[in-house]
């Protein structure tokens, strides 16, 4: 492991990089913020300072703090999201794969009528009928994505399930569970993995324009996206206070789609 | 019958289908609202008569399917409906909106789809040098940053420090043609920088792929030059993919537009949708969601369609 981390190239590291400090201020950010979450400490935009590292916001917290718990939500709500999506699309991908005929045919026309229509419509639209709360954001987001994940799984499983170790675990008489989880899944990681990463720069980028457009997370929460929304008019007067949190999600998504394309390369290399 | 007809009208068909699932889907998705619709939109103090008149309003006291498809009656015929927030005839109202929508749009793509294949050819023709890592590390981050991110750096530079184009994109009739180009430049540019970096790579993959290909070899080896192998023999192969992701990337535009119009404040289709979602005005949702899935439903029709006649193995069968 720690080898194949030397090997990579400068870019890959970079991105673990990033990825690494993010996931250190999801876990730590009550620990390394200054001040709470939705603490008054000032005016409002104040510039940057000592106190303030990045200023203040336009109800006057810290924006430092702001961002550190703003990576704290939005990322926890994009990994819950991305981990369910791959809960119900990988099972339901492996199973069309694995069974085939009626429920592969099934399966695949339900997911072929949900992906034609836009997901952000298809999001606007359920969230305008259930109402904007984390759970059913989760929920309605980890639907809508495990249908590309669905397409995805199923098709590397279809690769794999014609190969020979398969039919000799069918006719051993292994049963369909044990085929998937021992036979289909170890060998269908390494893509499954990269497109984790993938669906995960999503997801992140979907959440963050659906509190940017004010009906993801809800404030007084912390998340990047609605922390962009709240501090737009600023820059117009030429403060940049709502650059940090949007420098923050791009920076997040550079850090993961680099580390993307270098293990889409290795695995196309391996292959090869 | 010509396999290229019969799997043409195979796609229609099932284009067809898809866009009268969604409209099922968008009808049943408001008849599932947990609870009664009229008292949880109308709120706690709703008289009895007025949860009556929004019944009737909605049509909620008809049964299920007769409402249905009187819906989509009115609907093929123009009649949206009207809007709960403040009564208009939802038709007036889209009618403009998405006229305003497929401006940005068409201007978008005027520009940037033959700006993004020139790009893409000349990744290809220069190959791994330094205009080619260049410009993939640019659309690389071009697509990875959130659309409200690029544009926000673009009033900050255009609008802001040096105050050339308007950071609020209001349009009206009475506006000429360049004064309305001028008004929406930033959404404009916001939009192009995204679907550029998308249409370039396609363009390049597309290309590099048929360079592989033995013809191309064979063209080599008659000393035929780099440029003239790419554009004459490579490109008219790689078409398929490269209308193919022009037209998606056109879809994309229609519908991606909302958070653009959201920032500009441009009075499209997609923040009236936004508008109406957060309201909770439901028959502008229902209106504007069939809408869109409908141009979105169509234009990806039009990308298989497109990309099928311009297979030449499929074209000319055997």
């Amino acid at each position: 492991m720690l080898t194949l981390i030397k090997q990579s190239p400068l870019s890959a590291k970079i991105g673990m990089l990033i990825i690494l400090i993010n996931l250190g201020t999801v876990l730590l950010a009550p620990q390394i913020a200054p001040y709470g979450e939705t603490e008054l400490i000032g005016d409002v935009w104040a510039p940057m300072s000592a106190e303030h590292l990045l200023g203040t916001d336009q109800l006057g917290r810290d924006m430092f703090t702001r961002v550190l718990y703003g990576a704290r939500n939005t990322i926890s709500i994009a990994l819950a999201i991305v981990f369910l999506s791959f809960g119900f699309g990988c099972s339901c991908g492996l199973l069309a794969a694995t069974l085939g005929g009626w429920v592969d045919q099934l399966l695949g026309r339900v997911v072929d009528v949900v992906m034609a229509f836009p997901t952000l419509i298809f999001a606007l639209m359920v969230l305008s009928v259930l109402g904007t709360s984390i759970p059913t954001l989760i929920f309605v987001i980890a639907i809508l994505d495990s249908t590309r994940v669905f397409r995805v799984s199923r098709a590397v499983a279809m690769d794999i399930e014609v190969m020979d170790f398969v039919e000799v675990a069918r006719l051993r008489g292994e049963g369909l569970w044990w085929i998937m989880c021992n036979e289909i899944l170890p060998n269908a990681l390494p893509p499954l993995i990269a497109e984790f990463g993938l669906r995960f720069c999503f997801v992140f980028l979907f959440i963050s324009s659906l509190s940017f457009l004010g009906l993801g997370i809800q404030p007084p929460t912390a998340d990047w996206g609605s922390m962009v929304r709240e501090n737009a008019g600023a820059i117009s007067f030429g403060i940049f206070s709502p650059m940090f949190p949007a420098l923050a999600i791009a920076v997040l998504t550079i850090g993961v789609n680099l580390v993307v394309d270098w293990m889409l390369k290795r695995s196309s290399m391996l292959r090869a | 019958m010509n396999p290229l007809a019969s799997m043409i009208s195979k796609r229609i068909m099932f284009g067809v289908l898809t866009l009268m699932a969604i409209s099922l889907l968008i009808f049943v998705g408001v008849e599932a609202l947990p609870g009664d619709l009229a008292e949880a939109i109308l709120g706690q103090n709703a008289t009895p008569e007025t949860i009556q008149a929004f019944r009737t309003e909605l049509k909620l006291d008809l049964p299920a399917s007769e409402r249905y498809f009187s819906w989509i009656n009115d609907f093929v015929h123009g009649d949206l409906g009207h809007s709960l927030a403040n009564g208009r005839p939802i038709a007036e109202v889209i009618g403009w909106r998405f006229a305003n929508s497929l401006f940005l749009a068409v201007t978008t793509a005027v520009f940037a789809i033959p700006f993004a294949i020139m790009l893409g050819l000349l990744a290809a023709i220069y190959r791994d040098s330094w205009f080619d890592r260049l410009i993939s590390i640019t659309t690389l981050s071009a697509i990875s940053l959130p659309e409200f991110f690029v544009a926000y750096i673009l009033i900050a530079l255009f609008s802001v420090q040096i105050p050339l184009f308007p950071c609020i994109s209001t349009i009206n009739d009475d506006m000429s043609f360049l004064t309305k180009l001028h008004a929406i430049f930033l959404p404009c540019l916001t939009l192009a920088l995204v679907v550029i970096g998308h249409m370039m790579r396609m363009t390049r993959a597309a290309i590099i792929n048929v360079l592989s290909s033995p013809f191309i070899e064979m063209a080599r080896l008659k000393g035929i030059s780099n440029r003239r192998i790419i554009i004459k023999h490579a490109l008219p192969n790689a078409l398929s993919p490269i209308i193919n992701v022009v037209v998606l990337n056109l879809a994309y535009l229609v519908v991606g537009v909302v958070v653009v119009e959201v920032v500009f404040v441009y009075p499209g289709l997609g923040q009236l949708l936004v508008d109406a979602v957060s309201k909770r005005d439901l028959p502008v949702v229902q209106a504007s969601g069939l809408i869109f899935a409908g141009t979105y439903v169509f234009l990806n029709l039009m990308a298989d369609v497109l990309s099928m006649l311009s297979n030449p193995k499929l074209r000319n069968p055997r």
